[in-house]
């Protein structure tokens, strides 16, 4: 069975990258002693697929993972056994079974929010936070794109879903996904060009709210495909033969 | 939550800001745990360092128990530090950001204890590092009195003298023993309000194991070796006894491991079945100076097993030992293993294993046969050179061992080699290349059906270098030419091999081999050599990066010294060496006798098989008191 896992990252460790974010939900399970279903083959490895990668030092309260199980407790108990193996800093904040043909959230992702606050000491605030609509209605964003070969610039705008201020930081939809990707540091360094400001990355702290999917042409949280387990799912159930492991 | 002692743009600018933020899974919860210890008055706050990057530090075993063993005690919070890297320290010295501890965050000048693991020469430098970026004096003489009392430990620390003026105590033998002991003399200390100078004094003249540099004298003759060393007070001991965990299935283990954030070395549970080894190879000083050879119980390992893949939720555990298959137990250990976990894909490490038809059997049950490659240590290329060293194992062993790990499906093989032991011929230094050429040759001449395309034999070489305390400190070394001659000399042989296309050969930098040597057999007079070298900017001379040798070979030239006394000069049997001082139970008699018997080209038996009278006996457990073994 398949099951779509929501959680946060938060305080210290937003400065843990995502190749580590990965071993340490690896180790998570097998703390937690939870039935997680491995790939066949030589080398077997946990079935487990991360929606949008966060950067180091950023933080979030919409991360998702999709995670296979041969069997599966309760929604509830799920979660607070992971809860109960967790660090400071990463919370479980959903556990909900999704169909088994869905296709897994890292290629499903298409939009994420952001909330993008000040760090003390390096722009003035308001600066920002009153420009946001002049800077999300100009006809073009472009931003210098290097890569290892090119420079070339590009337009951001249409990546920029929306933009506004909130709480004292800026909030922002952008397009998310291993087919289209836009950054809110790339944002933030074409809002300080439109304000004539140097760009500075250490000026702004970044939190992820929310990760969206398409659906019928709407963007809806990726967990939204999923429902919560109410009744233990024996391993029986799942249908795909891997009972015979647990007799 | 804790404040962290680095700023937000300081960690979102440096490589691997994780190295710096604690908060691992099984680390002490800093809210309410820690804080309790730590609002106790009479709590000791012990910093527990190991002198590398993080990655390195958190691999490593001994640590992990001490800082265990610590931390169970109510009045004693032990917290880890580790070397920042070169990124990082530029900044701290920048801004004089005092070295911190990971738990607490808190300034290291605040604990009571700086204790530092010295596992291998060249990090000196790094344990320069350590007390400069702490802020508490290089030199233990310059420290003040509330500074904390810096402790080193490990197996460097078997000859210390090159670190004397840097250190106020050095703990001599294994961690487990005599610890406690001295946590509760400070503690009294404490009470009393003492001075600095009268605890290190009194932890010298009561507690076994514990050495105090400052407390002893040393004159040399006009030659430079030793002439005198004493104690500079009748009360405290002429020589320092290695402190023994005799029963290693009654004491400290850390039975949940912290588990990194990042991957470190060492991404798994390490098992250490026994500590010492039988074998006896001379130029081993790991197996001298952890004798007697004491296993744990099968039953105790089992339970260990199960807590800590259990806690850590890692899906490795390797087994450690110097000889894993001189384990009686080895057989129900590892069946153990792979009965309960296999299933659910754990995989088991099982290094420094003699290959042979038994851990061929448990290896191919536990890795991938085609894609692991299997690790062969004959140490030398010819049989006189394997019998100098004592290195019980023949070429046909070596050639049938690999004939049944062919025929089992592995094709790639490594070989671990020395140059430059003493006696060495050229002969000898081509047998390496001859050695690999035969193991290649056993390939080749297998029935088709169990050859599956060419065989890969990797033949890997470091340049001896004499250690105290082990049959071999006599010994001369070479100059890195020398070193270099040698390794191109094989080097060519190998190329002259028939199936050359299937050999390779590797071989050690010989500079830094001539720098450990220097270091390892060194004197209190390298104390102002290290410090200048710090100062000429030597950090991390274990990363090939990193290292410097002009820099060293100038501190040496200012200080006088001309390295060759300390590497390639000819040591006469009744030299008082720097580290006589120190009893590990060994007898320098014997380890005489084991020089002499090299010479004669005359191996001597492990202990299992017969008792050569090392002195270990004397610690009253282990090898030497297991039922078929005559203590002589």
């Amino acid at each position: 069975m398949k099951a779509r896992i929501k959680w946060s990252k938060t305080g210290i460790l937003k400065f843990i990258g995502h190749l580590d974010v990965q071993r340490y939900f690896h180790k998570a399970m097998l703390r937690a002693g939870l039935p997680v279903s491995f790939s066949k083959g030589l080398s077997p490895h946990q079935i487990m697929s991360f929606a949008a990668p966060l950067g180091i030092g950023m933080t979030s309260q919409g991360e998702y993972v999709d995670v296979s199980f041969d069997w599966s407790y309760t929604s509830r108990e799920m979660m607070d056994r992971l809860n109960a193996v967790m660090k400071e800093g990463i919370s479980i904040l959903e556990f909900k079974q999704i169909e088994e043909k869905e296709k897994n959230c890292m290629s499903v992702t298409a939009a994420a929010d952001y909330l993008v606050t000040f760090r003390g000491g390096h722009y003035f605030e308001e600066a920002f936070t009153k420009r946001c609509e002049p800077f999300f209605f100009q006809e073009e964003i472009p931003i210098l794109k290097k890569t290892k070969r090119s420079e070339k610039i590009v337009d951001i705008s249409p990546m920029i879903l929306a933009i506004h201020s909130q709480d004292d930081g800026i909030f922002m939809k952008l397009v998310t996904g291993s087919a289209q990707n836009l950054k809110p540091h790339t944002v933030m360094e074409a809002f300080c060009n439109y304000l004539g400001y140097d760009y500075d990355p250490l000026g702004f702290q970044y939190h992820r709210l929310e990760t969206y999917l398409e659906k019928e042409g709407r963007l809806l949280p990726l967990g939204s495909v999923g429902w919560d387990i109410t009744e233990e799912i024996k391993p029986s159930d799942t249908g795909k033969g891997e009972a015979a492991k647990y007799e | 939550m804790k404040d962290l002692a680095l700023r937000e743009e300081t960690l979102l600018t440096i490589e691997k800001p994780v190295r710096y933020i604690g908060g691992e899974v099984n680390s002490v919860e800093y809210e309410p745990d820690f804080l309790k210890k730590l609002r106790r008055e009479d709590t000791i706050r012990f910093a527990m360092c190991f002198p590398d990057v993080y990655e390195i530090g958190m691999s490593h075993l001994g640590m992990k128990i001490i800082y265990d063993m610590m931390n169970r005690r109510e009045d004693i919070l032990c917290e880890r530090v580790f070397s920042p890297w070169m990124d990082l320290d530029q900044e701290m010295r920048r801004d004089r950001i005092p070295l911190f501890a990971l738990e607490s965050q808190d300034p290291v000048f605040l604990f009571d204890f700086l204790a530092i693991t010295i596992q291998y020469e060249m990090c000196y430098t790094n344990i320069l590092q350590i007390l400069d970026l702490s802020q508490i004096g290089i030199y233990a003489r310059d420290r003040r009195e509330d500074a904390p009392i810096v402790i080193g430990g490990g197996p460097c620390t078997y000859n210390p003298e090159p670190l004397a003026d840097f250190f106020d105590i050095f703990y001599i033998g294994e961690g487990e023993t005599v610890y406690y002991d001295l946590m509760d003399l400070y503690k009294e200390h404490k009470k009393s309000g003492g001075s600095r100078a009268d605890f290190l004094h009194k932890a010298a003249a009561t507690i076994p194991g514990i050495y105090v540099p400052s407390l002893y004298e040393t004159t040399y003759h006009e030659d430079g070796t030793i002439d005198t060393f004493e104690p500079i007070y009748p009360d405290v001991p002429r020589t320092i006894l290695k402190q023994v965990q005799v029963d290693l299935s009654h004491t400290f283990y850390q039975d949940k491991p912290l588990v990194p954030f990042l991957k470190v070395t060492q991404d798994r549970c390490v098992l250490e079945i026994q500590r010492g080894c039988t074998r006896g190879c001379r130029f081993c000083q790991a197996g001298m100076i952890y004798r007697p050879n004491r296993e744990r119980d099968l039953d105790y390992l089992e339970k260990l097993a199960d807590t800590m893949l259990d806690a850590t939720g890692n899906d490795e555990i390797s087994l450690s030992s110097l000889s894993s298959s001189d384990f009686r137990k080895l057989p129900e250990l590892c069946n153990y293993l792979i009965d309960n976990y296999r299933s659910k894909n754990i995989n088991i490490g099982l290094p420094s294993l003699r290959i042979d038809a038994f851990s061929l059997d448990v290896m191919s049950k536990v890795q991938d046969v085609r894609k692991s490659s299997l690790t062969f240590a004959p140490e030398a290329g010819t049989q006189r050179m394997r019998d100098v060293i004592n290195k019980g194992l023949t070429r046909e062993v070596i050639l049938q061992g690999a004939r049944e790990a062919f025929m089992g499906g592995w094709n790639k093989v490594k070989l671990y080699f020395m140059m430059g032991l003493p006696t060495e011929r050229e002969e000898d230094m081509k047998g390496i290349a001859h050695l690999c050429e035969d193991v290649a040759m056993t390939y080749y001449k297998l029935d088709k059906e169990y050859r599956k395309g060419k065989v890969s034999v990797g033949a890997s070489c470091s340049f001896f270098v004499p250690k105290p305390f082990t049959p071999f400190q006599w010994a001369q070394m070479c100059d890195p030419e020398e070193y270099q001659r040698r390794a191109h000399l094989v080097n060519d042989e190998f190329k002259a091999q028939h199936n050359h296309r299937s050999l390779s050969f590797k071989w050690h930098d010989a500079k830094t081999t001539v720098l450990e040597g220097i270091l390892a057999r060194g004197d209190r007079r390298l104390c102002k050599v290290i410090y200048d070298a710090y100062h000429k900017g030597c950090l991390y001379d274990a990363w090939t990066e990193y290292f410097h040798y002009d820099r060293w070979l100038e501190s040496l030239e200012e200080n006088h010294l001309d390295y060759h006394f300390y590497t390639s000069r000819e040591r006469s049997l009744d030299e008082v060496f720097p580290w006589d001082f120190i009893d590990i139970g060994v007898t320098k008699n014997f380890l005489k006798r084991e020089w002499n018997r090299a010479m004669e080209e005359k191996t001597t038996p492990n202990c299992h098989e017969k008792c050569s009278g090392c002195g270990a006996a004397r610690f009253g457990g282990g090898v030497c008191y297991e039922s078929k073994n005559q203590v002589v």
